[in-house]
């Protein structure tokens, strides 16, 4: 049985938690940019992190035999992407703002949710430590 | 951190948008201010915007990743003067009558001005929002544990 410490004991969530608030990042600064001409809104594909992540913590992640191996992709970069747009405008934004605020209100509540499991995991190790 | 982040970039969206609403009230306040001739005649003024990236707007955007880096808001790069023709008309009995009996006034398009400024309440509203749930989740995240 793996020893008990904190970072077998988070799991996936404050990874989460940080994917989460660097999303809202580039969700708020597409809604800043919903006047700029030629502005492309961006966006953080979550699944996909979610997804290098969970590769990593179950350690599949490529062994580098030699020391001329390439590295596998890790887990946890964060590429950029940019959004298809509903309905583009001439000036060559696409920002859509209410698609945009949707996404930032989503991504607002995942954000909750993650604190929420974040946090009963820390209340479970504190009842852990006191032997309740 | 990429939350107190969140905050500046709201903020920097919330000062483009009132300097917006601003020009829109010169432009409104000035549209019925005639003149003489042609060159003292005010002009519809107007923001450029523009992204504001990393390490602030003298950056060169050779350095910019644009896989990785995040925008940080939005800037106003300039107020430009419109450079629509003036609404020049001929009325010899006005005091502000050149020699040939016209009038200059501004090309304020007060249909086009009233638009800009429901647009940029409305942009103005959004930063407010996005700024409120960026401090209701930093008070969050700092209750972790209790």
């Amino acid at each position: 049985m793996a020893a008990l410490g904190f970072n077998n004991s988070l799991g996936i969530h404050d990874n989460a938690l940080l994917v989460r608030a660097q999303r809202s990042e580039v969700l708020a600064n597409n809604l800043a940019n919903a006047d700029t001409p030629g502005f492309k809104a961006r966006d953080i594909d979550f699944k996909a992190i979610l997804r290098g992540e969970v590769q990593r913590t179950q350690n599949l992640e490529m062994d580098r035999t030699r020391a001329n191996h390439i590295p596998g992709k890790s887990g946890g970069e964060t590429e950029l992407f940019y959004r298809n747009p509903y309905q583009p405008s001439i000036d060559g934004n696409t920002v859509d703002s209410n698609v945009e605020n949707a996404e930032f209100t989503t991504n607002a509540m995942s954000y909750n949710a993650s604190f929420d499991f974040l946090n009963r995991k820390f209340k479970g190790l504190t009842n852990a430590i006191k032997g309740q | 951190m990429s939350l107190s982040n969140i905050i500046n970039i709201a903020g920097t969206g919330m000062n483009a948008q009132s300097i917006r609403l601003n020009t829109t009230a010169s432009n409104l306040a000035n549209a019925q201010s005639v003149s003489s001739s042609e060159e003292d005649t005010y002009r519809a003024r107007k923001p450029i915007f523009q992204v504001l990236q990393q390490a602030g707007i003298d950056r060169d955007w050779s350095d910019v990743d644009l896989d990785h880096d995040v925008g940080q808001g939005v800037n106003v790069l300039a107020i430009v003067e419109k450079q629509d023709p003036l609404d020049i008309r001929y009325d010899p009995t006005h005091p502000f009558a050149d020699e040939q009996g016209y009038v200059y006034y501004p090309n304020v398009n007060v249909v086009e001005e009233m638009a800009d400024m429901i647009s940029a309440q409305r942009s103005f509203t959004v930063n407010v929002e996005v700024f409120n749930t960026a401090k209701t989740m930093l008070q969050k995240t700092l209750t972790m544990g209790q």
